[in-house]
This record gives C-alpha cells, sequence and structure tokens, in this order.
C-alpha cells in the first residue's frame, strides 16, 4: 500500500514534466531533421582528398594533435565550480521556504555562508582564483 | 489524450515562433549594427532586405556539408544538437502571456531550478564540439567556453536566489505574480527596482552565458578563427548559430519574467492576449539591448573576464542574497 501510493506520488509529479519531455522530443528531432536536410541536399562531391579534410589552421600544415594535456587552470576551475554550484543548489529550497523559516533560517543560512566564505578566502588567498600567476609563491 | 495533443500544438507552436524570430533576430540584428556603424546592412533581397534570412538559410542548406577526418564522429555530429536543445527548451516553463495557457509547463512548481539545470546542459554541446573538432583553434575555445560558462553560471545562479527569495517561490508564474499587481503599484513592484543588484548580475551572467559580445572570447577571431565552430560547415554550422540567437531570446526571455515583470502590463485582466504583447515587447527591447552592447563594447581580457566572475560577481551575488534575506527577515518595505 505504501509503495503504491509513493509510486503513484512518483507518476504525478513526472506527470508535471510531460509538457518538457514532449518540447525535448520536438527540439532534438528539429536538430536531426537540420542535420539531415544539409546530407539530403547538399552536394556530394566524390573527390575528397586528404587536404581539404585537414584540421583547419588558417593554411597551416598542423604539427602534433589537438587533444592533448590542457593547462591545469582549466580543471581548477571545473572543480570549483562543482563546489561552488552545489552551495547555489542549497540555496534554492531555503529561497523558495524563507518567509516560513523567518530568524531561524535566516541565522542557519548565515552560518552555513560564513562557512563558505571560510574557505572562499582561503581559495583566494591560495591563488586558485588568479588566472595569470600560475607560477607565484 | 486531448491533453497531450494540446502540449504537443503548444510546444509546435513554440518551436515554430522561435525559429521564425530567431531568423529575424539574425536580420535585426546585422541591419541594427549596420545603422549604428553608419552603414545601411542587408537590402537586396526583398523589400528592407527582409527575405534576407531565407536567402542566407538556403544558402546554407546547399553547401556541402564537410566532416573533417580528424574528428570524433558520434560527438562531432552530439554537439550541435546539445547546444540547440537545451536553448529551446528553456521555454518549456517560461510563461509568455497571463494564464496556463500561454505556458507550456504550467503545472511544474521547480521552474527557475529546471531553468538552471537546462542552462547547465548547454556547456556539455560547446566542449564537446570544441574536443570533438580535434582542431587546436577549437579545442582550445571549447576549453575556454566551458570555463566562462561555469564561472558565471554561479552568479547567475546567485541572482535567480533572490527573485525565489523575493517571490517565495520556484515557479515563474508566481515570480511574475509577485512583481504584479505588486502593493507598490505599475511597474515599481518590477524586481528590477526591489532587486537591482540581481538584475545587474543577471545581465553581465547573460551575456557570458551567451557568449555575445563584450564575452565572446571563444569566438575571438584574431585568435581562434571561430573558436568551437571552426570545424562545423552547412547547417551544423546553422544549428551552432541558431542555438545561440535561441539562448539569447531565452535569456531576454528570462530577465522579463524575473525582473521586468514578465507579461504585466495595463489591462491585462480585460485581454489576456496583450499580455503576450507586452511580454514580447519587452523581449525585443532586451535583445535589442543585447545588439547595442555588441555594437559598443570592445572584447575583454581573458584573465579580466574569469576574475570578474569569480572575484566580483560571485562574492557580491552571495551578499545580494544574504542582504535580500535580513530586509525581508525585517519586513522592510519593499521586501515584505
Amino acid at each position: 500500500m505504501q509503495l503504491a501510493s509513493s509510486k503513484l506520488r512518483w507518476f504525478l509529479a513526472m506527470a508535471d514534466f510531460v509538457p518538457v519531455f514532449i518540447l525535448v522530443l520536438l527540439s532534438t528531432g528539429l536538430a536531426l531533421l537540420v542535420l539531415l536536410i544539409s546530407v539530403l541536399f547538399g552536394p556530394r562531391r566524390r573527390a575528397q582528398n586528404a587536404t581539404k579534410l585537414m584540421p583547419y589552421e588558417s593554411g597551416m600544415r598542423p604539427i602534433g594533435v589537438a587533444q592533448r594535456r590542457l593547462p591545469v587552470r582549466f580543471y581548477l576551475i571545473a572543480v570549483l565550480f562543482i563546489l561552488f554550484d552545489i552551495e547555489v543548489v542549497f540555496f534554492y529550497p531555503w529561497a523558495a521556504a524563507f518567509r516560513a523559516l523567518g530568524w531561524y533560517g535566516f541565522a542557519n543560512m548565515l552560518i552555513f555562508a560564513a562557512l563558505l566564505l571560510v574557505g572562499y578566502v582561503w581559495l583566494w588567498r591560495k591563488g586558485a582564483l588568479e588566472w595569470e600567476s600560475v607560477d607565484k609563491s | 489524450m486531448p491533453a497531450l495533443l494540446e502540449i504537443t500544438l503548444k510546444s509546435t507552436a513554440l518551436v515554430f515562433v522561435l525559429l521564425t524570430s530567431f531568423a529575424y533576430l539574425s536580420l535585426v540584428e546585422r541591419k541594427f549594427i549596420a545603422r549604428l556603424q553608419a552603414r545601411i546592412g542587408p537590402n537586396r533581397a526583398g523589400p528592407f532586405g527582409l527575405l534576407q534570412p531565407v536567402a542566407d538559410g538556403l544558402k546554407l542548406i546547399f553547401k556541402e556539408s564537410i566532416t573533417p577526418a580528424q574528428v570524433d564522429k558520434p560527438m562531432y555530429f552530439l554537439a550541435p544538437v546539445l547546444v540547440v536543445v537545451p536553448s529551446l527548451i528553456l521555454f518549456a516553463v517560461i510563461p509568455v502571456g497571463k494564464g496556463p495557457l500561454f505556458q507550456l509547463a504550467s503545472d511544474l512548481n521547480v521552474g527557475a531550478l529546471y531553468v538552471v539545470a537546462v542552462m547547465g546542459i548547454a556547456v556539455y554541446g560547446i566542449t564537446l564540439a570544441g574536443w570533438s573538432s580535434n582542431n587546436k583553434y577549437a579545442v582550445l575555445a571549447g576549453l575556454r567556453a566551458s570555463a566562462q560558462v561555469i564561472s558565471y553560471e554561479l552568479g547567475m545562479g546567485f541572482a535567480i536566489v533572490a527573485v525565489v527569495l523575493m517571490a517565495s517561490s520556484l515557479s515563474l508564474a508566481d515570480i511574475v505574480a509577485a512583481q504584479y499587481p505588486g502593493e507598490y503599484g505599475g511597474i515599481l513592484g518590477w524586481f528590477i527596482f526591489r532587486q537591482p543588484v540581481a538584475a545587474a548580475i543577471f545581465v553581465v551572467a547573460a551575456f557570458a552565458e551567451t557568449m555575445r559580445a563584450p564575452f565572446d572570447l571563444v569566438e575571438a577571431e584574431q585568435e581562434l578563427t571561430a573558436g568551437f565552430m571552426t570545424e562545423y560547415s552547412g547547417m551544423k554550422f546553422a544549428l551552432f548559430f541558431m542555438g545561440e540567437y535561441v539562448k539569447m531570446i531565452a535569456v531576454s526571455a528570462l530577465f522579463t519574467t524575473f525582473f521586468l515583470g514578465g507579461w504585466s502590463g495595463p489591462f491585462v485582466n480585460e485581454l489576456p492576449a496583450l499580455s503576450v504583447v507586452y511580454f514580447t515587447i519587452k523581449v525585443v527591447v532586451c535583445l535589442l539591448a543585447f545588439i547595442w552592447v555588441r555594437a559598443s563594447l570592445p572584447r575583454v581580457r581573458y584573465d579580466k573576464l574569469m576574475g570578474m566572475g569569480w572575484k566580483v560577481l560571485l562574492p557580491i551575488s552571495i551578499e545580494n542574497v544574504l542582504a535580500t534575506a535580513l530586509l525581508i527577515a525585517l519586513g522592510v518595505p519593499g521586501f515584505k
């Protein structure tokens, strides 16, 4: 009985998303159709030589591969993003329920934000937010 | 299944309207920028160049679709789809007019969260496009783009939190309702006046998210040619183009919904259809602002861009959320 009602609730919650699913299907279909149009109507030339299919590097012959090791800055940004984005997600339910929570909710979020701030200041002082000065310190 | 039929019809109409707006937005942009630069702009195809988008579309259809030898094929073809679809489906939760008739997923009560989530998906398309192209320009541009977009997503996320705080709801329809009719009367209820800091952050983040000037570093022609689209030709390129413009429209629609009172305006209660007109006018004004900024501001440097996102936007947006919460808890007029 318990299971049945929870399943029912799940279905009801999913029902709200039906328009989203339909729109996703439609827009995916449209995008695939556009890709197909190109294949159907574009000229199909037999002669495909190696120069034409070469990566474009402003007319230079590419040296080495493009997919190689990347600056670590980008990974750092990605990791920091995940951390802070999770904080953002925590803020959403709190914000929606804030008027019901009142001062209690405010005090709690202040503690949370203070902890966040400690981490943020530490990151800044460590130089994690500097884009240029990688080899400083 | 009349409900399903209705939803399908509505989403088809939505996609159709968006595609038409995208086509004409590209013309409006060219015309408007031309005027700002004391030129005339396209005026050969049809009266006032009105058939220019059709001509552009036809030209792209009949172009050869080259798939370079070095690309990672599945990802290479998936990437443009992943760019277009999130921009289009953002509109599922945006109320373009008064009442459930003008909102596709009107029962969805987590609209604001959905918006943030879908915005996040679009990063994949750009990153994959750059990486799968296996071209040095494209890889660099894809990396730049993903770092830029995720950095500004934080600021945008917190700006939306402030709006959610004001409206006490994640539903976009409720957010519009919280700005209208408003006990403060007229446009003073709009969140752009009650949340100016959040609005400013949202605008800056919107430019970075859509990768438009002055944050169009991923398409900095002088250093990266066409950025992550370098290896895309024909209609595959058109999909990226479509993705960028539809996202511009979507972000403008979101700004309208969050800060400009959405569809609200005089006499909407007597004539609900008028609400769509108001919404459209507000979105068009935002779009023109987008184009105007492109014509006026130079491109920023990449380290400045990242510094701005992490050291300015992020702390200010968090402080704005806390300050808003404090004002609401104190019951200050305008924040009750």
